[in-house]
C-alpha cells in the first residue's frame, strides 16, 4: 500500500483461518490500521488482493468492493482504534442503525418500512430483540436508553464491539480493543470474544496488550515497518529474534562487547 | 482602602478591556450616529453631531467596567425539570390554537396573514430540518426548491392550464428531483465547501429564473396564477354559481378565501411534521442522524451514505417544493425577487434556532422569529435593532438551539430527553 512516495506496506502475505482469531501485532507505525483500512475498504490498495472465502465457498475480492459493500455483502465488520460511537444517540439506536440492512431486507425495502407492512413490524420486533440480546451480553441492559456517549470507556468499546455484531459478519476487525481497559475489563474482553469465535464468527485483532494477544490468539502476524517479519502461533512468535529486536530494539555494539 | 495586587491588575485590566471596547464603539459610530447627510438645496451635505458619538463612547466605556468590576455571579440554571414537564404541554397547545386561529375573536384579515406567513415558514423550517437538522448536512441554498415548486406550478398553470390541486405533488416531485440533482456533485463535499455550493445552486436557479426569459418571464415573472377550489368551488369575492359561497348558501366575502388558505397550508405543514417524525422512527431515519453523528462508522455498518444523502435532499427539497406550490397560489404571482439568498438564511436560522433537529424546536423558532418580526412594526427602525439584540441573546442563553435535547426514537424503557451536549452538530 502506497501513500505517494511512501510506501506503508510490503509485501504483506497471510492467512487468516476460519473459526480463529488472528493477531496482528507489531510496533507503532508498522502499518497495522492501514492493513485494517485495505480490509475494511478505507483505503484502495495499490496492489495485491485480499480474498474472503464464506463457509459456503463464495468468494468476495475486498480490494475490489467499496468500503459500505464490504460490511454489507461480504460480511466484515470493524471495530475504530478512537472508538467511534454515535454519541447522541442511545445504546439501543446504536444497535439498531448496525441492523439498517437485515431490517431493508427482511422489512420489504424503505417502502415496506414506509406503509407499516407487518412483515416489517416483525424484522424491527426480531432487530430490537437481538439488540436486546446483545445489551445483556455486554451487561449494559440497564443503560440501553443512555445516551451512548455518557457511557463509560469500557462500556463504549464493549458497545461497539456489540455494534459491529449486529452486522452479523463473517469477520470481525477489533483495532486495539483493549487499549485503556484495566486487567479485569481485559479479562472480560478475553470472555467475550472467545464467545465469539465459538459462534463462528473469526476475528482479526490488532493488539498491543501480549497478554490478551498470547491468551486468546490462535496465530499471530508481526507486521514491521510495512513487512511482516514473523507469523505462527503464539509462543513460537514470542520467542523469535526478529519479533524480539522489532519490539526492544537491536543491542548497541558496546553492549555486545561489554 | 487596602488593594492587593490582585486587584490592582484586575483593575488595570479592567480599564484596559474597557477603554479597547470604547475605541470600538467610537469606530462604529464615528460613521453611524456623528456624520449624518442632509438635503441642502438640490445636493446633500455632510453634517458632524459629535455630542451623540461621545455620550454612546462614554456610556460604553462606563457599561463595560462596571460589567467586568462586578463580582461574578454563578450562571442562573433555568429550571430544566420545571420546563421539561411545561415543555411537554406546548406542543398540543399549538395544535389547538392554529386550528382555531381563524375563529379566535380578534383575528382578522392582518392575523390570519401573519399566520399564512408563520406557516409557510414552519414548513421551510420543516423541511430544511430533514437535510440540516437530522442529516447534518449544511444547505444554505434552499431557496432554490422553494423557488423551483413555485416556478413549476405557474409554468404548469400557464402552458397546461392545469389547476393547484394537480400541481402540487408534480412540484413536489420536480423540486425532489432538483434535490437529487444538487446532491450528486456534492457527495464527496463537507461542511464549509457544502455550504459554499448549495449557495451557489441557490443562486444559479435564481438566475436562471432571471434570464430564461422565454420559459419563466424573465424578472417580469409569471402572473395570473390559479387560486386553489375546494373540491372544485372556487372562492371568487362575489359569489356566483359554482362558487363556496353559492354552494353554502352563505354571502360571499373575502375573507373565506383566505381562511381556506390558511387551512391549506396549515394542512400541508402537517403533512411535512407527520412525514417528518414517522421516517424519523425508520431505518432510514436513524441513517440520517446516523450520517449526522459519525460518518465513517456509518460506512463501516454497510450504510450507503450515497444513497442516505440524496433521500435525505430529496426529501427535504421535495417538501420546499410543495411550499412553493402553495406561495405561487397565495400570492397570484410570482418573480425572482422573491427567491434571493437571504429567505435561505431566513429558513436556515430558523432550524438552527430551533435547534437538534426538534419538530416543536423549529415550530417555535419559526413563530419567535417571523412573528416576532412582523409584531416588532411598531418599533419603526429599532425592529432590527431589537431583533438582532434578541437573536444574540438567545444565542448566549440556548447556544444549541430553544429545543436543547433530543429524544431517541426507540426505547426499551422510558423514553428520557439525551443533552445537547452528546449530539453531533453535522460536518454534512
Amino acid at each position: 500500500m502506497r501513500f505517494g512516495g511512501l510506501q506503508a506496506m510490503q509485501g504483506v502475505s497471510f492467512v487468516s483461518e476460519a473459526g480463529r482469531i488472528t493477531a496482528v501485532i507489531g510496533p507503532n507505525g508498522a502499518g497495522k490500521t492501514t492493513l485494517f483500512n485495505c480490509i475494511t475498504g478505507f483505503y484502495r490498495p495499490s496492489e495485491g488482493a485480499i480474498t474472503l472465502r464464506h463457509p459456503g465457498g463464495r468468494e468476495y475480492r475486498l480490494d475490489r468492493m467499496a468500503g459500505h459493500r464490504i460490511t454489507a455483502r461480504a460480511g466484515v465488520a470493524r471495530t475504530f482504534q478512537n472508538i467511534r460511537l454515535f454519541g447522541g444517540m442511545t445504546a439501543l439506536e446504536n444497535l439498531l442503525v448496525a441492523q439498517h440492512n437485515a431490517l431493508h431486507r427482511a422489512g420489504g425495502g424503505p417502502l415496506g418500512a414506509l406503509l407499516g407492512l407487518s412483515r416489517f413490524r416483525a424484522a424491527e420486533a426480531a432487530a430490537i430483540a437481538r439488540a436486546r440480546d446483545w445489551l445483556v451480553r455486554i451487561n449494559l441492559l440497564d443503560r440501553a436508553d443512555a445516551p451512548a456517549g455518557s457511557l463509560p470507556y469500557g462500556a463504549q468499546r464493549r458497545l461497539e464491539i456489540a455494534r459491529a455484531m449486529c452486522t452479523q459478519p463473517v469477520l470481525l476487525c477489533l483495532d486495539e480493543p483493549a487499549a485503556g481497559l484495566n486487567p479485569r475489563e481485559s479479562d472480560e474482553l478475553g470472555v467475550l470474544l472467545q464467545s465469539i469465535r465459538a459462534e463462528g464468527c473469526s476475528i482479526l485483532l490488532i493488539e498491543h496488550d501480549m497478554r490478551v494477544v498470547m491468551r486468546l490468539s490462535d496465530h499471530v502476524v508481526v507486521l514491521d515497518h510495512g513487512r511482516r517479519i514473523a507469523e505462527g502461533p503464539p509462543e513460537l512468535v514470542r520467542a523469535d529474534p526478529h519479533v524480539v529486536a522489532a519490539y526492544l530494539g537491536e543491542p548497541d555494539v558496546e553492549e555486545v562487547l561489554a | 482602602m487596602n488593594f492587593s495586587p490582585f486587584r490592582e491588575a484586575g483593575m488595570k485590566r479592567a480599564l484596559r478591556d474597557a477603554g479597547l471596547a470604547a475605541l470600538v464603539a467610537a469606530g462604529l459610530f464615528v460613521p453611524l450616529v456623528g456624520l449624518r447627510t442632509e438635503a441642502v438645496g438640490h445636493g446633500v451635505a455632510l453634517s458632524w453631531h459629535p455630542w451623540p458619538v461621545a455620550g454612546l463612547v462614554v456610556a460604553v466605556f462606563l457599561g463595560r467596567l462596571v460589567w467586568l468590576m462586578l463580582p461574578r455571579r454563578p450562571a442562573p440554571r433555568l429550571p430544566s425539570a420545571a420546563l421539561a414537564r411545561a415543555g411537554r404541554f406546548v406542543a398540543p397547545v399549538l395544535l389547538v390554537v392554529a386550528l382555531a386561529w381563524p375563529a379566535l375573536p380578534g383575528v382578522g384579515r392582518y392575523q390570519l396573514d401573519l399566520g399564512v406567513l408563520v406557516l409557510t415558514y414552519v414548513m421551510l423550517g420543516w423541511g430544511l430540518n430533514i437535510v440540516v437538522g437530522l442529516a447534518g448536512l449544511l444547505d444554505l441554498g434552499y431557496v432554490a426548491f422553494y423557488a423551483v415548486g413555485a416556478y413549476s406550478f405557474a409554468i404548469l398553470a400557464q402552458f397546461l392550464g392545469l389547476g393547484f390541486w394537480v400541481c402540487l405533488p408534480i412540484s413536489g416531485l420536480v423540486a425532489a428531483c432538483f434535490g437529487v440533482a444538487l446532491g450528486f456533485p456534492v457527495l464527496r463535499l463537507r461542511g464549509d465547501y457544502l455550504a459554499i455550493v448549495t449557495l451557489a445552486f441557490g443562486e444559479i436557479i435564481r438566475i436562471v429564473l432571471l434570464n430564461w426569459t422565454s420559459l419563466t418571464g424573465g424578472p417580469n415573472g409569471i402572473g395570473g396564477i390559479p387560486r386553489p377550489t375546494l373540491f372544485g368551488l372556487a372562492f371568487t369575492p362575489a359569489g356566483g354559481p359554482g362558487s363556496f359561497a353559492d354552494f353554502f348558501g352563505i354571502a360571499p366575502s373575502i375573507t373565506q378565501r383566505f381562511v381556506f388558505l390558511y387551512y391549506v397550508i396549515l394542512g400541508l405543514a402537517l403533512l411535512t411534521n407527520a412525514v417528518t417524525l414517522r421516517i424519523r422512527r425508520l431505518p432510514l431515519g436513524r441513517a440520517w442522524e446516523a450520517l449526522r453523528e459519525d460518518e465513517i462508522a456509518c460506512r463501516a455498518l454497510g450504510i450507503d451514505t450515497t444513497v442516505t444523502r440524496l433521500t435525505a435532499f430529496a426529501m427535504g427539497a421535495g417538501f420546499g417544493g410543495l411550499a412553493g406550490c402553495f406561495f405561487a397560489t397565495r400570492q397570484g404571482f410570482i418573480s425572482p425577487d422573491s427567491f434571493t439568498f437571504s429567505e435561505s438564511a431566513i429558513v436556515l436560522a430558523i432550524v438552527v434556532l430551533g435547534g437538534l433537529g426538534s419538530q416543536l424546536g423549529v415550530a417555535l423558532a419559526a413563530l419567535v422569529m417571523i412573528g416576532g418580526f412582523e409584531l416588532a412594526r411598531d418599533l419603526a427602525e429599532y425592529r432590527m435593532v431589537v431583533f438582532g439584540l434578541a437573536l444574540v441573546v438567545i444565542m448566549v442563553v440556548r447556544p444549541r438551539g430553544l429545543v436543547g435535547t433530543r429524544t431517541p426514537s426507540v426505547t426499551l424503557g422510558a423514553r428520557r430527553a439525551i443533552g445537547a451536549g452528546f449530539v453531533a452538530q453535522g460536518r454534512g
